[in-house]
């Protein structure tokens, strides 16, 4: 077998295992694991609303998915996804409710996914210095700051900007609402899925072609897989140590896109519910590489909402089970897949 | 004398690939007994099957007459053999003595180390075999050689009666080579029968009993060594017969390109590593620089590659055609028309999980021929890495889709080989152990484009550990001690003593340590 068709199947084998064990978890928890995966299909594309759904699921996970998959070609460890996208929904919030009534949706969209994508970028980037300057490990520093962005969007909700007795900003202006799909072509029902998986898939292709195609992806990617090598190319592996964060943190800073202006429409407290950690599974799952992120989103959009959908039946938790057992599989089968022998 | 180790018709497997098959091979007691092959012919497998750590998948291995079968090392040392690993397996935070007894402690676990004991029994062990070492130092104190010692007391400590040497002689500066081999004939005359890997040919001749060449798995050949000769051997190593001096034309060489003049540097923590250094190197010369590693060879070229580490002092003058090269970046160096092959090749010339296509771009990717749009000409790139693969005779099915590291090591040499020399514009060529770890099929072409790269006028400056490989190549040959020229062997110098190569080895050997 060619080591291409191991690289496929690592992931293909994983899942079908995991969803081995979650069976036989469901199976010993009293309940019928066709029955619960049956029920869990029609919850999520048997109906259009269920789909919708997964579509606005899968649109933050793939941008998150992204950010910890940039840093991961040049071997960075970026488990700070959450915080960058913590950084970028508040941002974005904010730009939303100072903008006038009178400003248009062509300049309030746009304003606002730009200052969510700095403010993830430099989020990020933080940790890039913190690196690049002093040596902190990046796992360190991301988590830590995972930490920091939360009290400091904390603290300025609570203090500042939480309208009296609720625990969410003032809605952002109308015009930087990005609409739903309901609203704009009648699909996915009454759904929060909303225009912007557009622009989460736009990202991923255009990075797909950065990192695989560009002159600048090739010497990224030589950067994190032989840095010395790459100095002695030519190449500034420090810049690309800070450009591939900052890249990843505005990819995450982008999902506010998603879950502000697509859906909530504030900044409400606890709102990214640790999406950004569950990024890290897809981007794991789908080797890093943008284009398989697609796919890796979409299982784990199914997972998250299926796993509601038959919550009355069978724990959420077990779904949980499921995402984990399925990264540790991906992790040990890929361990496996690298002893092969190389012919 | 009986038969210390004998193997009847191993073979081992890894997946579908034979990495030794049917091998037979006897090993008297109290002799010298050289496997000579090329990388990858599977002397290691071989002796890894010895020394318990690889079980083979037919065959026997006879040990004193014994059938054996190990599952472990620790099953071959209880057997009486040991090995000296080619990296050494030593702890430099622990002391002599107690990197000897490690693994053997004469005592109980909760008991004090008989230390005072031990350091007798390592005393004697010393004496009788003439290796004179300090057992309460440090090992992180010592030289490569006296770590050597070291190694070779661990086994005479464990009463180890069959030797496995790995390429012992790779690490070692010619002086303290004709130690080792002093050493080698007394541990065989004392009736330890000793195993020699190596690909030095020189070697093998100089200070084996019995040599056997290996290749593509199978022993092709066992002689007496003072019947073998280096040709003879060569040839069966390679399956052909091969040019071991390459022709080397009397160049005749044009104006200067590289001037170095009173060149310092000065660590980030203050060691002078170079002082005062000076030479120059003209169009259409190689410029040969003979020396015992770390007597400033990595840092002259770190210095001439714009990468030393940050900190460091660089003092002096270093020109190419009157331009300055301190202070630049590699990158900037490359436009001016330098190319550099670096000696540890996986680590900084390649980028193993790339394509031979890719690898045959690396650090070249900033050249506008190769550009469209924000990526690269694709087809100019294949077109490019074609040519160059028939040029090179690069041993590759599919360049564009092969990964390098499925490339052997000559291969990939000439891969970087093939990138760098075709630089535009290039005048003068930084090359470090062109040849390490490379067949000696790959080294005839090397050395070839090498001596064709200087007759078309480029400036080469070679650093290299082997002294066969300077004087074959070199115009001019300075001899690196302590971070300074400390003797030049000028084009008539060099033209002359080529003669008689051995005492030229001898008087270089002389003026680098």
């Amino acid at each position: 077998m060619s080591r291409k068709s191991v690289k496929f199947l690592i992931p293909v084998l994983s899942i079908i295992s995991a969803l081995a064990v979650s069976s036989l978890i469901i199976f010993m928890a009293g309940r019928d694991p066709v029955m619960i995966f049956q029920k869990m299909f029609r919850g999520t594309f048997g109906s259009s609303y269920g789909t919708g759904q997964v579509v606005f699921r899968m649109t933050t996970l793939i941008l998150v998915a992204l950010a910890v998959a940039i840093p991961f070609q040049v071997r960075l460890f970026n488990i700070g996804a959450e915080g960058q996208l913590q950084m970028g929904a508040f941002a974005a919030a904010m730009t939303g409710t100072m903008l006038p009534a009178s400003v248009p949706s062509s300049v309030a969209i746009p304003l606002c996914i730009i200052t969510a994508m700095m403010a993830g970028a430099l989020w990020a980037m933080v940790a890039g210095v913190l690196k690049v300057r002093f040596g902190v490990n990046e796992v360190i520093a991301t988590i830590m700051l995972n930490f920091i962005a939360q009290g400091i969007t904390g603290y300025l909700l609570t203090w500042h900007f939480a309208l009296p007795s609720t625990v969410h900003t003032a809605p952002i202006t109308a015009a930087a609402v990005i609409p739903v799909f309901d609203t704009v072509t009648g699909w996915f029902a009454r759904s929060p899925a909303n225009l912007s998986i557009l622009l989460a898939v736009g990202a991923a292709l255009l990075l797909q072609v950065i990192l695989f195609q560009s002159r600048f992806g090739y010497e990224m990617r030589a950067a994190g897989l032989q840095p010395e090598a790459a100095r002695f190319g030519g190449i500034n592996a420090q810049m690309h140590t800070l450009t591939a964060l900052g890249v990843g943190g505005a990819a995450a800073g982008l999902g506010a896109a998603n879950i502000v202006l697509g859906y909530k429409h504030y900044y409400e407290a606890g709102m990214t519910g640790g999406i950004g950690f569950t990024g890290i599974a897809v981007a794991l799952l789908a080797g890093a590489h943008p284009l398989w992120i697609l796919l890796s989103a979409l299982f784990f959009g199914v997972l998250e909402y299926g796993g509601l959908t038959v919550n009355a039946y069978i724990p959420k938790d077990i779904f949980m089970i499921i995402e984990a057992i399925t990264i540790i599989l991906v992790i040990a089968f890929s361990a496996v897949g690298r002893q092969l022998p190389q012919q | 004398m009986g038969i210390a180790v004998r193997l009847s018709d191993i073979s081992k497997k890894f997946g579908s690939f034979s990495a030794n098959s049917n091998i037979s091979l006897s090993v008297e007691e109290g002799t010298i007994h050289a496997l000579v092959g090329e990388n990858g012919a599977g002397k290691s497998t071989l002796t890894k099957i010895i020394y318990g750590m690889h079980q083979p998948t037919s065959g026997e291995l006879i040990i004193a007459d014994k059938t054996v079968r190990f599952t472990s090392p620790r099953d071959a040392i209880h057997s009486g053999i040991g090995m000296v690993h080619q990296h050494f397996m030593l702890i430099p935070e622990l002391t002599v003595a107690e990197n000897i007894i490690l693994g053997n402690e004469p005592c109980g676990i909760f008991q004090p180390l008989p230390l005072q004991k031990s350091k007798a029994l390592i005393l004697k062990d010393a004496e009788a075999y003439g290796l004179p070492v300090d057992p309460e130092a440090l090992v992180a104190s010592l030289s490569i050689g006296e770590q050597q010692r070291v190694e070779i007391l661990k086994l005479l400590y464990r009463h180890a009666a069959i030797m496995i040497f790995d390429e012992p002689t790779a690490v070692l500066s010619p002086s303290e080579t004709d130690r080792l081999f002093a050493t080698l004939r007394s541990l065989r005359d004392k009736g330890k029968t000793i195993i020699l890997i190596t690909h030095k040919l020189d070697e093998v001749l100089a200070v084996a009993d019995m040599v056997s060449v290996m290749r593509k798995g199978e022993i092709v050949g066992t002689m007496p060594a003072f019947t073998a000769t280096k040709t003879e051997l060569a040839r069966m190593m390679v399956g052909r017969s091969v040019l071991l001096r390459v022709s080397n034309p009397i160049p005749s060489p044009g104006e200067t390109v590289l001037s170095i003049h009173h060149l310092g540097f000065r660590t980030a923590k203050s060691e002078e590593r170079i002082h005062d250094l000076s030479f120059t190197i003209r169009a259409g010369e190689i410029y040969g620089i003979a020396g015992v590693e770390g007597n400033g060879q990595s840092e002259l070229m770190q210095a001439l590659w714009g990468l030393a580490p940050s900190g460091t002092v660089i003092s002096g003058e270093i020109l190419l055609k009157g331009q300055s090269l301190i202070g630049k970046k590699p990158s900037d160096i490359a436009f001016m028309g330098v190319s550099h092959i670096p000696e540890d090749r996986l680590r900084h010339a390649v980028i193993a999980d790339y394509t031979v296509s890719e690898n045959i771009l690396f650090g070249r990717h900033r050249e506008r021929t190769f550009h469209r749009g924000i990526g690269f000409n694709t087809r100019a790139l294949k077109h490019y890495a074609e040519a160059m693969i028939s040029e090179y005779a690069i041993k590759c099915d599919s360049p564009v889709h092969q990964s390098l590291s499925t490339l052997s090591g000559g291969n990939q040499q000439k891969v970087v080989l093939a990138r760098e020399l075709n630089r535009p514009a290039i005048s003068l060529l930084l090359l470090a152990q062109p040849t390490r770890g490379v067949d000696i099929g790959a080294i005839e072409i090397i050395h070839n484009k090498i001596i064709e790269a200087r007759r078309c006028g480029v400036a080469i400056l070679l650093v290299s550990s082997e002294l066969e490989e300077i004087i074959a190549l070199s115009t001019r040959i300075g001899c690196l001690y302590k971070g300074s020229i400390r003797h030049e062997f000028t084009q008539e110098e060099v033209e002359l003593k080529k003669n008689s190569e051995q005492e030229f080895q001898k008087e270089i050997g002389l003026h680098i340590t």
